[in-house]
């Protein structure tokens, strides 16, 4: 009982980390897939170029740039300093900001695919019913495209919960703050409690199964029939 | 001709291929705060023995748990005495090839805070982030918890700490000065210009006795072998000083 007191902190802390940034993500990737979705803007491919980095980069890259960002030479540090404090990094705002960094291509592309997928017709056949732009969005577009919403949404969770370079690169390891199940792993590996790092590592793999599957059953579900 | 000139082509790749396989590769685990004068050492390896040396560097703990896995390391060079010596315990080295190789020196390192009087700084606690490497893993981020206990302020300061996974790591933080201040490994310190240092006085801490250890998989390795007793010879021996470490 006394490992799994131990073992629940970074649980938690990782559910949490998770929730926040998802919701975050969805908040901050809308309106851009809206943009990239619909603008014909030759800037357009060089935004979505810039936000899609990530992907690529690897998280040693991301993490570095990301700790020089939250620091006091970055706008981290300034950001910081209007509570007082002179970094970003090694705080809880600190993971939210790298795991949203992290995680943005991965939840912008299936939003803007949706989007796309709705196309002109029922936006210009809401705008003959006099639906403003707005209504347009909010009644018409956004409900087409809540599928796409609901992967992202998965995805971007997911891929929080799995990320490890980022964090470790950014996170100070602090228990009960910004120490997540990715990094309690590696220590519990490199400390040589193989029993405790199998727990984790075990939950993780279950997890990791039960998106994937749900991932399939629900492009099985909205891909079917309608179209 | 164009077929020769193919088959030509090959030829020589093949040579390229071949050339070098005839002087012995090893394969060394390095622990992060010995990865500068490893090299260093490698260089003067290979000049002097026609070996080549291939060093991967990272976490003791981390090689412990990969040794102990099968992965392909012939030696190991270890920040501390505990992980060697359990390779030999648990037959993943050649017994008796362990051997001391360096201890370290603990420094307390900022590039913000005026730390020349470091016992003055740590009591006083005038900072926000103090980096240690992780204590758990890492014989460094240890010698900084026993430090801060003799000195009485381990209670206090334990909220200000920031875990780095490795002393490199724990260094980054410090350089980025994300951490105000932390405590480091001297040799990291070769060659940085800036900052304020302390050297943490030896009695506070257990010694940073950092082992080397031939592993089973390089028993039969001449150049794993060669290189270990290089690693024992003055040119080696030199190199380990001028970096800060202290010898045996």
């Amino acid at each position: 009982m006394d490992t799994l007191a131990n073992l629940w902190p970074p649980v938690r802390l990782t559910l949490e980390l998770a929730s926040i940034t998802t919701l975050t993500l969805l908040v901050v990737a809308t309106p851009l897939a809206w943009w990239l979705a619909r603008s014909k803007a030759r800037a357009r491919e060089i935004v979505a170029t810039l936000v899609s980095l990530p992907l690529v980069l690897p998280p040693t890259v991301l993490g570095f740039y990301i700790l020089i960002a939250l620091g006091p030479d970055g706008p981290g540090g300034w950001l910081a300093s209007l509570w007082g404090a002179n970094t970003l990094a090694f705080t809880f705002t600190g993971l939210v900001i790298g795991s949203v960094v992290a995680a943005l291509p991965t939840v912008l592309q299936p939003i803007r695919n949706a989007f796309q997928a709705v196309g002109d017709r029922p936006l210009e056949a809401a705008a003959t019913l006099r639906a403003s732009p707005w209504q347009a969005f909010w009644r018409v577009a956004l409900p087409l495209a809540s599928p796409g919403f609901l992967s992202a949404a998965v995805l971007g969770f997911s891929h929080t919960v799995g990320n490890f370079g980022v964090v470790l690169m950014i996170g100070g390891n602090i228990p009960g703050r910004t120490r997540v199940m990715s990094t309690a792993i590696f220590d519990y590996v490199e400390t040589m409690r193989w029993s405790e790092a199998n727990i984790l590592a075990g939950s993780m793999v279950v997890f990791a199964f039960v998106v994937i599957l749900s991932m399939i059953l629900i492009e099985k579900r909205f891909a079917g029939p309608r179209v | 001709m164009k077929v020769r000139m193919i088959a030509a082509a090959f030829g020589l790749v093949l040579a390229a291929l071949a050339a070098p396989a005839r002087a012995d590769k090893t394969h060394v685990a390095v622990a992060a705060n010995f990865n500068e004068p490893a090299r260093e050492i490698a260089a003067l390896f290979r000049k002097k023995t026609g070996h080549e040396a291939i060093l991967i560097t990272g976490a003791s703990g981390a090689f412990y748990a990969q040794i102990t896995h099968g992965a392909p390391f012939e030696v190991f060079l270890s920040a501390d005495e505990e992980r060697p010596r359990l390779a030999v315990e648990n037959g993943f080295a050649v017994p008796d090839s362990r051997f001391t190789y360096a201890i370290g020196k603990l420094v307390l390192w900022s590039r913000v805070v005026d730390v020349t009087n470091g016992e003055d700084v740590l009591k006083a606690g005038n900072f926000r982030k103090l980096s240690i490497a992780n204590p758990a893993s890492a014989p460094y981020g240890a010698a900084a918890v026993e430090t801060m206990k003799a000195l009485s302020v381990w209670d206090a300061l334990q909220p200000k700490l920031v875990q780095g996974s490795s002393i490199a790591q724990a260094f980054q933080f410090i350089d980025t000065r994300n951490a105000e201040l932390g405590f480091v490994a001297l040799a990291q310190l070769y060659g940085v210009k800036g900052g304020t240092r302390w050297m943490v006085p030896d009695k506070l801490h257990s010694p940073i006795l950092q082992d080397a250890v031939l592993l089973k998989k390089g028993a039969d390795n001449k150049a794993a072998k060669a290189f270990l007793a290089f690693l024992k010879g003055p040119e080696a021996r030199a190199v380990i000083e001028r970096f800060g470490y202290v010898l045996e």
